[in-house]
């Protein structure tokens, strides 16, 4: 039997880790998806660059800057010290996911705004030239996009896989939160990124065989999501006491419920199943599905940010 | 490496819990109100009548792989004097991941800055000629001794070699220079 | 590749390599990292001594920008030795209370009701001064009673003494450690004062009957305590609870409250009969062991198990370890003592081990302090008064008290309590009644008798607030007080100095004493134009140097011998010049010459209720300090520690809120939470004193936690002087949401 006391006060440390609160899992959400429109766009540029797309598809690629601006507000607004927030770029810390990151979010603005315009109806493009005739430089540039559009598309690729896979590296290399130090959470985020990007994509007016190949690239997606799950909590049972009780939050513990019906329930199984039926019975994918995947992609992030702050070593450890 | 590494020892027989060091390095260090850089714990064992105590004053380890200099994006968390750990308020932007990455729950956010706060090691005195943390004058117990662990002579390297200690969190693999004599 | 195409590459290659390269190295050094400096050292650095409590430790006070911002220990000062307690580093959590009194205040509605008028200072020492020589005039000076608990209560004393009222009351006496001081003083001839006598430093064996030194924060006794373990010392922890001291025993000894004088007995038995005790030391300086030896007898171990709940062995086995190590072997005195009215007996008994195994006046036990003598300040005679204080019903009641008792004033305030109400007007000097004088109601029904009351505190505790006039005073860092010269092992003077000027309207104890006294016709008693003069005339009557003084804060004088065998006197200053084991002045007073233990004396808590014990968390002196802010962040309230299988029984939680309640039905005003803790008795619970305060104004800590002390409605006097023993109370458990949910 052991009684502890302790004096300190530290409102973000005790009774509990609680620093990081709904602008993180809101970014994560944001930057998985974007994550996935770069990789999907990407690919679909350098395999397919010339076969027609829809409107939609076409324009898809602008979601990117514009959802990652979103994002990058709110963990703009995370932070304590904002207005420090140059400091990110004034150095580069080779050990720090969180300093790799803030780098990745730098660059994909100038590829993700470059691919959309590769990507933009020759038409709009025109209009657009017009209107922007009188700023220097545009001309040469889109020359110039236009004629390296495989090395954009590559970069988006790269750079939206990067960007897919650093916060969950940034998350799983840290050994004092044991929920979440494990590798497998970075390529989990990663596919869970370009699923919610792909489902994303899903509620645009896209035409039916557009639809159909994100589904089932989706379908295989979940399937990898739902196997990295199992693996990485795997892993955590099969890992020392620290690790256990950090698994313990979402089996049996406070997150539990939540985990197991937001998550993998409602936005990754039954999405599966609905894609699957989709699939089989060549019914055109409904808007419904790619919500429910969406839902989970949030839900996944919420809950793997919040139970990771309840696990800790101190406070497990000493207790048993 | 002959470099100083500054490291302190607390001996948890004679601390009596009485919390001074708390308070000595609130004033010495103009902590933030509601918050506190040490700390003191208590663990009892056993049950009545059969119990045992054990005491200690607690703080930052400055440890010699620290994974929150390892994970700040700016620099700001980095190795100063002897190998303690410190911040550097102007670079910090309160991202927070340091606080996420302490295993032992030492780093906080002042409220008035936005910026992260922790134990220094007294750096302030200790490279200006008063080599001794506020916590260590005040101790009416005499239970906290601070100095060069590369020193073999220094008071903390002779205390290590000559009574049992501990660390806290060994497997955490962050090499802490804070330890506590049974 | 073109030798254009290649300066290109190797261009951007180079101007890349120098932007990664500076962004990992800090920019080649330009981006150092300063050393962040907090920069709370003083301009100014003044010494002084500390009042958080009561033992003066020497402090050094940092000022800087007119602003105290640290205050450390003074190295000089023979009680701090440089370091300090909790509370001395948190005193500038006292100086910037937002709660200060901050002006005179005169009372405007009925008393209670707490509605005050700010007035001048001139305005309400013109009131205290009227009603003072009107109830003087009316009932004669042994009408006004002073209550004072602090060092700047000197000036109090002494106008008092001018007017020629006798009673000065202290509750530091008859509620705390009286029976202690009357105790040794049977014995030894002295008391042990404070600061005590106890040379626990050196102490080979250290017994400590209730006492919780760690959690009690004397500074220079946990200073020696430490000393104590690092020297491998047997500690030896009797204490119904397992407190910090107990943790560091090598015998935590669980006694049955209320016993603990079977237990000395039965040691006594042991040490005597194995021939433990120091022959030499007997034959030559006690009397009445032939009587001592004879009377323990029947305390064997076996008759003392039944009575305490120790095992027989472990009596012995703890007798033998006191034995072996004698004569440095300390059976410490404790410090509050008043806990079942049998006090002086139990310190008697105490006394007498002590004496048996031979460390009074020897290494390791009590050493012979000394003290640098200072001339008094040359004042004219006080006037002669032949009253007795009005603190006891009859004369001959508590024979041998020798301060006067603050309960009996209080009691010979309130009509037939006491005959008739002798006591018309209280002053209060830094002393809150209702949280230090048991049965609180009786206390609050006094002053509602009282003609006039006026308070002179620093804080609006509950005392201020039911007062007609309220003087604020300058706390300890901003006034100038009275010399420091104690009893100690390296004698010295000490003085308290401006560390920053007084805040608000505040003023300091003398100035309020000097003006008081010019109205009431004493100005020949106030002929200092400030205490400073007062200090400096009476150092340099002394022949010592008031610029040392100022700039250090402490001279020493000249080392003594602490012990016998260093040559100090074996001078014992009882009536046969011997150390009494057996006493003759109490037989003859009709009380037992030697201490014995009347177990059927001891009651037992009803069904479902538990012994109220209480004692001090080490960041908080009692109710003095629990609104400070700085120290209250530590322990932001008290807690109930109930016992793990008494929790069980009961449902109870660990942190489960509940209200206590007593035997006699007094509930406690505010709830607290439940500690469920295997380190206290099945019979008893324990809180924290100075907690669960009813003052509206003390913010922080109103209705913060339980007040024990209202619960403390019965008291058990001592016959011999008049101590009143509080730990008699049982309460039981009100579950908070019961009780919240039904009102």
């Amino acid at each position: 039997m052991q009684e502890t006391t302790t004096t300190r006060l530290n409102a973000f440390i005790d009774p509990s880790l609680h620093i990081w609160h709904y602008e993180v899992p809101v970014y994560l959400f944001l930057g998985g998806l974007v994550a996935g429109l770069m990789v999907i766009a990407g690919l679909w540029m350098l395999r397919a660059p010339d076969s027609p797309r829809s409107r939609a598809l076409s324009l898809m690629p602008w979601a990117a800057p514009v959802l990652i601006s979103v994002g990058m507000l709110f963990l703009w607004l995370d932070l304590e010290n904002p207005f420090n927030a140059f400091r990110f770029y004034f150095t580069f810390e080779l050990t720090s996911p969180m300093s790799w990151g803030s780098w990745i979010l730098l660059g994909v603005y100038p590829a993700s705004i470059l691919l959309a315009w590769a990507s933009t109806p020759a038409d709009m493009r025109d209009r657009w030239l017009v209107r922007l005739a009188r700023v220097p430089g545009v001309d040469r540039l889109d020359a110039w996009v236009s004629g390296h559009v495989p090395l954009l598309a590559s970069l988006n690729v790269v750079l939206g896989a990067a960007l897919g896979v650093y916060t969950g590296v940034l998350l799983g290399t840290m050994a004092a939160r044991p929920l979440w130090n494990s590798a497998i959470l970075g390529p989990l985020f990663l596919v869970s990124g370009l699923s919610t990007g792909a489902a994303f994509m899903m509620l645009y007016r896209l035409e039916r065989r557009e639809k159909e190949l994100l589904s089932r690239v989706d379908m295989g997606l979940i399937s990898v999501e739902l196997l990295l799950l199992a693996l990485w909590m795997i892993g955590l049972a099969a890992g020392g006491a620290a690790s256990r009780a950090g698994l313990h939050t979402i089996m049996g513990g406070p997150y539990t419920a939540a985990f197991w019906t937001l998550v993998v329930a409602l936005g990754l199984l039954t999405p599966l199943i609905g894609e699957w039926i989709e699939h089989q019975h060549s019914v055109v994918p409904a808007r419904l599905t790619a919500a429910l995947v969406l839902i989970g992609g949030l839900a996944l992030r919420w809950i793997i940010v919040y139970a990771g702050q309840h696990s800790g070593w101190v406070t497990d450890l000493a207790s048993r | 490496m002959s470099a100083v590494s500054y490291g302190m020892v607390v001996d948890t027989r004679t601390c009596v819990a009485c919390a001074a060091c708390v308070i000595a390095c609130k004033t010495e260090n103009d902590v933030a109100e509601g918050f506190s850089r040490d700390w003191i714990f208590t663990a009892t064992s056993g049950s009545f009548p059969n119990l045992e105590m054990e005491i200690r004053s607690e703080r930052c380890n400055h440890c010699e792989d620290a994974p929150c200099v390892s994970v700040c994006p700016t620099g700001a968390s980095h190795y100063g004097p002897g190998g303690t750990v410190q911040v550097t308020e102007s670079k910090c932007t309160g991202c927070k991941a340091c606080i996420a990455a302490c295993p032992y729950d030492a780093r906080f956010i002042d409220p008035r800055t936005g910026a992260i706060d922790k134990c220094t090691f007294c750096v302030h005195r200790v490279e200006n000629g008063t080599p001794t943390t506020a916590c260590q004058e005040v101790c009416p117990t005499k239970s906290i001794y601070f100095g060069d662990l590369n020193d073999p002579e220094s008071e903390v390297s002779r205390l290590l070699r000559t009574r049992q200690a501990y660390a806290l969190l060994p497997d955490a693999g962050t090499r802490p220079k804070h330890f506590f004599l049974k | 590749m073109k030798r254009r195409q290649f300066i290109r590459v190797g261009s951007y290659g180079a101007a890349g390599a120098a932007v990664a390269g500076g962004l990992t190295t800090d920019w080649y050094g330009r981006y150092a990292n300063p050393i962040a400096d907090p920069g709370t050292d003083g301009d100014r650095v003044v010494p002084s001594f500390c009042e958080l409590c009561f033992w003066k430790c020497g402090i050094l006070a940092h000022v800087k920008d007119g602003r105290v911002t640290k205050i450390k220990g003074n190295p000089k000062d023979p009680l701090s030795n440089g370091q300090l307690c909790p509370r001395g580093a948190g005193g500038t959590g006292l100086l910037y209370d937002p709660d200060r009194l901050q002006k005179p205040m005169v009372r405007r509605d009925k008393r209670g009701a707490q509605v005050f008028e700010e007035v001048s200072w001139d305005d309400a020492l013109g009131v205290v001064a009227e009603n003072f020589e009107r109830i003087k005039a009316e009932h004669g000076a042994g009408a006004l009673a002073l209550f004072s608990h602090g060092y700047g209560g000197s000036w109090m004393k002494h106008l008092f003494k001018a007017y020629g009222s006798p009673n000065i009351a202290a509750p530091s006496y008859a509620q705390c450690r009286g029976p202690r001081e009357v105790g040794f003083d049977l014995t030894f001839g002295s008391g042990v004062g404070s600061p005590e006598n106890t040379d626990i430093r050196n102490a080979r064996c250290l017994v400590l009957i209730g006492s919780h030194l760690g959690e009690n924060m004397h500074n220079t006794q946990v200073q020696d305590f430490a000393d104590a373990i690092r020297n491998g010392a047997d500690i030896i922890t009797v204490d119904p609870r397992h407190s910090v001291a107990a943790s560091k025993s090598r015998w935590w000894l669980p006694i049955k409250p209320g016993t603990d004088t079977a237990l000395l007995l039965a040691w006594m038995n042991v040490i005597i009969g194995e021939g433990l005790h120091d022959r030499d030391y007997v034959e030559q300086y006690a009397y009445g062991f032939e009587q001592l030896s004879e009377h323990v007898k029947a305390f064997t171990p076996e008759w003392a198990y039944p009575r305490t709940g120790i095992e027989p062995d472990v009596i012995r086995r703890t007798a033998r370890a006191m034995g072996a190590a004698r004569p440095a072997t300390l059976v410490h005195p404790g410090r509050h003592v008043t806990w079942y009215g049998d006090d002086t007996q139990r310190s008697r008994a105490i006394a007498i081990l002590n004496a048996l195994l031979g460390s009074w006046g020897r290494k390791g036990g009590f050493f012979i302090p000394s003290q640098v003598s200072i001339p008094p300040y040359e004042y004219p005679g006080y006037l002669p008064h032949d009253d007795q204080a009005a603190d006891r019903p009859a004369p001959s009641d508590y024979p041998l008290a020798d301060q006067v008792l603050a309960q009996g004033v209080c009691d010979a305030t309130v009509p037939g309590v006491v005959g008739d109400s002798r006591i018309k007007a209280w002053m209060v000097y830094g002393s809150n009644l209702p949280t230090t004088l048991p049965d609180p109601e009786n206390t609050y029904k006094a002053i509602q008798e009282l003609d006039f009351l006026v308070t002179v505190d620093v804080l609006p505790a509950e005392i201020v607030g039911w007062s007609d006039v309220v003087l604020p005073e300058a706390t300890y860092l901003e006034r100038c007080d009275e010399l420091f010269a104690p009893w100690w092992r390296e004698p010295y003077v000490a003085v308290r100095q401006e560390v920053v000027p007084p805040m608000y309207d505040s003023k300091p104890g003398w100035w309020i004493a000097r003006e008081l006294g010019k109205r009431i016709g004493l100005p020949e008693f106030f002929p200092w134009k400030d205490s400073e003069e007062y200090a400096k005339t009476r150092l340099e009557a002394a022949g010592l140097d008031c610029d040392v003084m100022r700039a250090d804060g402490v001279i020493l004088g000249e080392p003594a011998p602490l012990y016998f065998e260093e040559g100090a006197l074996p001078e014992f200053y009882t009536d046969s010049g011997k150390i009494e084991l057996y006493s003759p002045k109490l037989a003859a007073l009709g009380f037992d010459p030697m201490p014995t233990y009347d177990h059927s004396a001891l009651e037992e808590p009803p069904e479902g209720y538990y012994r109220l014990l209480f004692g001090r968390a080490p960041v908080h002196t009692f109710g003095r300090t629990t609104n400070n802010r700085l120290l209250s962040e530590v322990y932001r309230e008290n807690e109930v520690w109930v016992n793990r299988d008494v929790a069980r029984r009961w449902g109870l939680e660990d942190g489960e809120r509940v209200y206590l309640q007593n035997q006699d039905g007094k509930r406690s005003s505010f709830s607290a939470p439940v500690k469920v803790t295997g380190r206290i008795r099945p019979d008893a619970v324990y809180v924290v004193h100075g907690y669960g305060r009813r003052a509206p104004k003390l913010r922080f800590v109103h209705g913060k936690g339980i007040d024990d002390n209202e619960l403390i409605t019965r008291y058990k006097v001592d016959p011999i002087m008049g101590g009143t023993g509080m730990n008699v109370n049982f309460v039981t458990f009100l579950r908070a949401d019961d009780l919240e949910v039904a009102s």
